[in-house]
């Protein structure tokens, strides 16, 4: 092996692929850690959607009476959370992988693209209980579950997971250096969530906004997750093309921007 | 032992751009206005400080290398570009095998997580499979002696018990490399021993090379037969270690022409201190009535320290070390600074008397340092302040009680002899050979 001033994507991935118990193991830690000392422990993972979507209801389904084609507001809101929590947890959990384990970075070598990767882990487990809980709700409420629509959720929360964590890698390599992004990240996830179809449909989006709206490579993905439990809001296939070309864009990018601010992560962090 | 090397390193140079006065942008705001007012140009206000300039060196295999050199010389850099968790900017390395480092122990540790579970991120951190750690893992912790806490969590662990469990998992790697970077400041002397013998056994039982780098002189010199030696980025010797280790030790001392007695101590360069400016002014030895930096075995000897005013005051000691000519400590005398050194503008004199000498004749060194204990903080400290020659009063060798063999220390005893049975009558005594007794 040769150490020079150049690191490529050979070496990190064939490295990564080596250290593939590191990526459980970091991954394992972080499940571990995050309900260790809590009274309620792991049901925090069902709670806070439940909270989430009863406010939801309350503010949106009560007060603004939004439309939900006919489906009960919380089964709405609920199925929405599950796509956007696993976005926005991917997103905001592998962005400061980095920052958070700076001793490691500092101290050991292993391959970096570990760390960010090893969210995806967490956020698939919590997006799991999550969809667990959903369908629970479903039958609880009587409606059927659609068989055909429901087997392409796994497609829906994988394309989630890929475009969060192209976002993800991109921003974990720049808050190393510039912890800006740390305060601008949780003001761009308020405002991609009201930007998309979480707590209302994308039908209730006015006709002349629509365009504009679909730009949101991230509402198709939303609808979809919700799609597939409810049967509503199939989203378009258009408005999917438009989602998956940002998506490898927004994953090329993240892979590069990475890789380049790597070399210099242990004399900046 | 093969004839190729396992590392080749080929001017390896690596330099970091330090900024004055802030000019470097760290926040998105900063780096657009730079940017929109001068492009990428590098700034003006910074400067290239270059932690390693043009090292070249090999490393058989099986060899145990020590690294020495003052702080800030480029150790830790060469080794964090040895163990890839940082580029060079120019420059190869060639390494043969795997590399595995060990340059803080219990990194990766998470205090909220069990004595199991640690070893299991540690390795899997460290580059080892979680099979290779279940194999490995009851020997880890019989090395460790922790097994009776496996399932506690670490943050609960005394210092000593964490630096083992946390040694132990890296000593336990295997690899083809080892790289190790001051391990053994921590944990209790029996587990320093400990240490060190794991270090033997991987490199002359297992036949691994290890690079060590270390201000502990003694384990430098047990454990390695060359050492390289850096000063300022560079390396300007690499040969054996007791060579290596003089002329390390010559470098550090704060007045090399100081042949009277004493040594100017704020005159060094911050090396060892903090960047606070120096406290302890002066440093002189002798026998009690004049300075000098000879001294006589089994005579007076003394050592004054004259120290500033200090500037804050918590319960700060005087730590005075001896050590042999290679720096390996063979005494240590502490003792807590009077309260007003804090407040005294003229400073304070401390004396340490020695009234009977007992070392061997040769050369050693004395490092002093003042410490506040109340926090655990080193205010400063000035390794090889000072350097003594110690000798017999007399030149005649053979009027003491030992002329040849080695050690340090002079222990006052005295020889008989009686010629014949000495239990039988017309036994003669001669008990002092004319007087040849230690005067002791």
């Amino acid at each position: 092996m040769t150490i020079s001033s150049r690191r490529g994507w050979s070496e990190e991935l064939i490295g990564a692929w080596r250290q593939r118990d590191l990526t459980a193991i970091l991954a394992g830690r972080d499940i571990k850690l995050r309900y260790r000392q809590t009274a309620l422990g792991v049901i925090w993972v069902v709670l806070q959607p439940v909270l989430v979507s009863g406010v939801f209801s309350f503010v949106f389904g009560s007060i603004a009476k939004l439309p939900t084609a006919g489906v009960p507001y919380f089964l709405f809101a609920y199925s929405g959370l599950v796509g956007w929590n696993l976005f926005a947890n991917v997103l905001s959990r592998s962005s400061v992988s980095l920052i958070g384990n700076s001793a490691l970075v500092a101290k050991i070598y292993f391959p970096r693209i570990i760390l960010p990767l090893s969210t995806i882990v967490g956020a698939l487990l919590d997006a799991l209980v999550g969809s667990t809980v959903m369908l629970i709700l479903i039958l609880a409420s009587g409606r059927p579950i659609d068989i055909l629509p429901l087997l392409t959720l796994p497609l829906w929360i994988a394309w989630t997971a890929l475009m969060a964590i192209g976002v993800g890698l991109l921003l974990s390599g720049l808050i190393v250096r510039y912890r800006d992004f740390n305060y601008v990240l949780p003001l761009m996830l308020q405002l991609l969530l009201f930007g998309s179809p979480v707590a209302y449909a994308s039908a209730a989006v006015p006709q002349r906004f629509h365009l504009a709206y679909m730009l949101n490579p991230l509402a198709p993905l939303i609808d979809g997750v919700r799609w597939s439990f409810l049967g509503i809001g199939q989203p378009s296939g258009p408005s999917l093309l438009w989602s998956g070309l940002l998506s490898l864009i927004a994953l090329a990018v993240g892979l590069e921007t990475f890789r380049r601010a790597e070399a210099r992560f242990a004399d900046v962090i | 032992m093969s004839s190729r090397p396992v590392v080749v390193a080929r001017g390896v140079s690596k330099g970091y751009v330090i900024a004055h006065r802030d000019s470097r942008p760290s926040t998105v705001k900063e780096a657009l206005s730079q940017f929109l007012r001068r492009g990428w140009a590098r700034t003006p206000g910074s400067e290239r400080f270059d932690a390693l300039t043009d090292v070249s060196f090999d490393v058989q295999e099986g060899e145990t290398l020590g690294i020495i050199g003052a702080n800030g010389a480029g150790k830790s850099t060469l080794l964090k570009i040895l163990s890839r968790i940082a580029l060079p900017d120019a420059g190869t390395i060639e390494l043969r095998g795997t590399v595995g480092s060990l340059l803080e122990v219990g990194t990766g540790f998470h205090p909220d997580l069990t004595g199991r579970e640690n070893v299991y991120l540690n390795g899997a951190i460290l580059g080892m499979t979680k099979r290779e750690i279940s194999r490995r893992f009851d020997e880890i912790v019989a090395f460790a002696e922790v097994d009776r806490f496996l399932d506690t969590p670490v943050k609960r662990y005394s210092n000593g018990m964490y630096v083992r469990l946390a040694f132990a998992v890296a000593a336990h790697l295997e690899p083809d490399i080892l790289i190790v970077d001051e391990v053994l400041a921590v944990g209790d002397a029996a587990f320093q021993r400990k240490c060190l013998g794991k270090l033997d056994d991987v490199s002359t039982r297992e036949g691994r090379t290890v690079l060590f780098v270390s201000h502990n002189q003694a384990a430098v010199e047990t454990l390695c037969s060359r050492v390289l030696l850096m000063e300022s980025g560079r390396l300007t010797y690499d040969g054996p270690t007791k060579e290596g280790l003089l002329r390390y030790l010559e470098l550090l001392e704060v007045d090399p022409e100081a042949a009277d007695g004493e040594w100017d101590l704020s005159r060094r360069e911050n090396r060892h201190a903090n960047d606070r400016k120096p406290l302890m002014r002066w440093l002189s030895t002798g026998t009690g009535s004049a300075p000098s930096a000879n001294l006589t075995v089994g005579d007076m000897a003394e050592i004054i320290v004259v120290i500033d005013r200090l500037p804050d005051c918590g319960d700060p000691w005087l730590g005075v070390r001896l050590t042999t000519e290679v720096g390996q400590t063979l005494a240590t005398f502490t003792t807590a600074l009077p309260p007003g050194s804090c407040t005294d503008p003229r400073g304070t004199t401390v004396r340490l008397s020695l009234p009977e000498l007992s070392l061997s004749p040769g050369r050693y060194r004395f490092d002093v340092g003042v410490v506040d204990v109340a926090v655990n903080k080193i205010l400063d400290e000035a390794r090889s302040a000072a350097v003594v020659s110690v000798r017999h009063a007399s030149l005649d060798d053979s009027a003491y009680l030992t002329r040849f063999g080695d050690g340090y220390v002079t222990i006052p005893g005295s020889w008989t002899f009686t010629l014949g049975d000495r239990n039988r009558p017309g036994a003669v005594e001669a008990s002092d050979l004319g007087g040849h007794v230690l005067r002791q």
